[in-house]
């Protein structure tokens, strides 16, 4: 459905640009949950933005992104308003600013439901008071009144994914939706995910640094280092099996709860500048088994079993 | 210093650096109207325990819970309401100011947020020099002492001269710690240090703040809400929910064998013992300005009676035999005995209204 190729954004000067997303190959099908795992400055909030052409006007991009077999670039601008809102959906990571202060979350809805959905006036109070029940808000009649402040930060993201929902979208980008959340709240928020997947056949991508969400809730992940993938593949082969070694150091450097003795491994060294960043792996500097061959060329794609991608020059030799 | 030696309040054991009894804070809230009643937020409610020398107290609840409240108390930037929190046997609010002086030197803190942390208009030697100078210490002194502290957590010897904005967050943590460290505290209260850190740099901060440990003999009060991470750093674990201390304990214990039903829950979401959607949290959260009477729990838990409804659960000691390096655990819970043993029938939670 969503196919991404060659898909590169670079911002600053020709002749030394900062490549925020380079050479990324991806394909989201329908009703699939994919998670894109990275740290800061990995390039997944970008490649979210590029998806529904909303980059800043100083980035150049290269590369095809096609939805449902249209090109996003061709796109004008009534098709893109189409597109937005209506087929792919966005929620973002601080619902507090997705929200206007001003007006009460009935009125919010309601706008939603009659602009993009065509609902009529005497229908919307009903339709509202549903949506609201869709992700399960208590007291729904009652939360139509009240301003976004009163409600506390996992409601209000009840809110936006009812609205982001109310369209059946086809596609639903969440860039970091549970990161302000506590812990029993965000179960509850992928809770509601996964109904809205089986329930309307939205596929969604999460965009994450929390590595635990995406093995909870993805079929797949996709994990981003220095604006590339360095590995892809179905979420239970690759937290079993990892084949980067920059996979492998990330799984290794996260506490876990059981077990006897808690054991930790950090990765040496910082996330690299992208602006200094050679034609070659970006993790070889902090990669425990780089070669010379590392540094000198970018890593091909090797293909493993079920549609398992790994960027690295020694995998063959490695797993 | 000889500090440690006096004892006349009579801590409850020799090894005991910080201990709160008692502790409550109560925040005014905004009135509805002029006419409106005056209402409060309870943020505190009746919170005791000790901190052991050279070890971490690791204190867990989700936003709301008081964890920050605590942490703020025991930095003396808050007044508890009732209760005392007292440092080497000494109450806090009973210091000479030259004794708060020396609190304030001996206990120090590291926040959540890196970047608010540090002045932008400060180069790195200065900022973390600037506690030394309130020390009045002298220019060499400092100079010598900055260079050490910052080749200690691990940043280059060029570091000192550049501005905050020249590093990442992983290395202003650093530089954060680096400023508390630098007049040789006691007690460093650590409140959520890695939150704002990328995965690949937590293990980093997180190994070194243990270092620092070992080396120096440090006494942390570690706060989070990343169960797996506070077991990594801390011996003794604290879990609250809304102002209440729930259950206390060893970590392995507490976070390994929960008993109560808040902490099994947050346990079995952190190590994703049971599928998503499983079990699912039933009722609502409390309201903060009319909370609910007898346990607050009770309306998000599935074990709970009219009991609970009627009666503040008081923490009572389970588990095996007091260990030498530790206390027994302690839980808020009327049930947990039956819980843990099995015989607890679900009777669902019990609302607001009942």
């Amino acid at each position: 459905m969503l196919q991404i190729r060659n898909l590169t954004v670079a911002f600053g000067p020709a002749a030394r640009p900062v490549r925020a997303v380079s050479d990324v190959d991806l394909s989201i099908g329908a009703g699939e949950i994919v998670g894109i795992a990275g740290e800061s400055g990995s390039g997944k909030t970008t490649l979210c933005a590029a998806i529904v052409r909303n980059l800043p006007r100083t980035a150049r991009v290269s590369g095809d992104i096609r939805f449902d077999g249209r090109s996003i670039h061709a796109m004008s601008a009534s098709e893109l308003r189409q597109l937005r809102g209506r087929e792919v959906s966005m929620i973002l990571q601080n619902p507090m600013t997705s929200l206007d202060p001003l007006f009460t979350i009935g009125n919010q809805l309601g706008e939603v439901l009659a602009t993009r959905c065509g609902v009529s006036s005497t229908q919307l109070r009903e339709r509202e008071v549903e949506l609201l029940r869709s992700v399960h808000m208590t007291a729904p009649e009652e939360r139509l009144r009240q301003y976004p402040h009163e409600l506390s930060g996992g409601m209000r993201q009840r809110v936006l994914i009812a609205m982001a929902g109310s369209t059946a979208p086809k596609l639903l980008l969440a860039d970091e939706p549970t990161t302000a959340l506590d812990a029993t709240i965000q179960e509850e928020i992928l809770v509601l995910f996964r109904e809205l997947r089986d329930r309307r056949g939205t596929a969604i991508a999460i965009v994450t640094h929390d590595l635990g969400v995406i093995r909870r809730i993805c079929d797949r992940i996709v994990i981003m280092y220095a604006g590339r993938i360095v590995e892809e593949g179905p979420v239970a082969a690759v937290f079993g099996a990892p084949r980067h070694p920059y996979t492998r150091a990330l799984l290794a450097s996260v506490p876990v709860l059981d077990g006897d003795r808690v054991q930790l491994k950090s990765i040496p060294g910082q996330v690299p500048n992208l602006a200094d960043l050679g034609d070659f792996c970006a993790f070889a500097d902090r990669c425990p088994n780089a070669v010379d061959q590392c540094r000198a060329a970018a890593p091909k794609e090797s293909a493993f079993g079920d549609r398992q991608r790994v960027f690295c020059w020694r995998t063959d030799e490695l797993s | 210093m000889i500090r440690g030696q006096q004892n006349p309040s009579g801590a409850p054991t020799k090894d005991t650096l910080v201990a709160l009894a008692g502790l409550r804070k109560e925040f005014p809230a905004r009135r509805r109207s002029v006419f409106g009643a005056r209402r409060k937020v309870v943020a505190v409610d009746d919170v005791g325990f000790e901190i052991r020398t050279g070890s971490t107290f690791g204190l867990v609840g989700e936003s709301g819970s008081g964890k920050s409240t605590i942490a703020r108390m025991i930095l003396k930037l808050e007044r508890p309401d009732a209760g005392e929190v007292s440092f080497d046997g000494h109450g806090l609010w009973q210091q000479t100011p030259a004794e708060e002086r020396d609190y304030r030197r001996n206990v120090q803190a590291v926040l959540q947020d890196p970047y608010g942390a540090l002045s932008p208009r400060l180069r790195v030697r200065e900022i973390v020099g600037e506690p030394l100078s309130a020390q009045g210490r002298t220019r060499a002194d400092i100079d010598a002492t900055v260079s050490r502290l910052l080749h200690t957590v691990g940043l280059d010897s060029d570091a000192g001269d550049r501005y905050p904005h020249q590093f990442s967050g992983g290395q202003r943590q650093r530089i954060a710690i680096a400023r508390a460290l630098s007049v040789e505290p006691r007690l460093v209260v650590l409140d959520e240090p890695v939150s704002a850190l990328d995965v690949s740099i937590r293990a980093q901060i997180l190994m070194l703040l243990r270092e620092m440990q070992e080396r120096l003999g440090l006494t942390y009060l570690f706060v989070g809400h990343d169960l797996a991470i506070v077991r990594y750093v801390s011996a003794v674990v604290g879990v609250m929910y809304f102002g209440r201390m729930v259950e206390i304990g060893p970590a392995e214990d507490v976070l390994r064998h929960p008993r109560h039903p808040y902490t099994q829950r947050l346990v079995s979401i952190a190590s994703m013992r049971q599928a998503l959607g499983v079990e699912r949290l039933t009722g609502e959260l409390p309201n903060p300005l009319a909370p609910p009477s007898g346990c607050h729990f009770r309306m998000r838990c599935p074990y709970a009676t009219e009991r609970c409804v009627h009666e503040v659960p008081a923490l009572r000691e389970a588990g095996d035999e007091d260990r030498a390096d530790f206390p027994r655990s302690r839980v808020a819970c009327h049930y947990f005995a039956e819980i843990e043993a099995g015989d607890k029938e679900t009777t669902g939670p019990k609302p607001q209204r009942s």
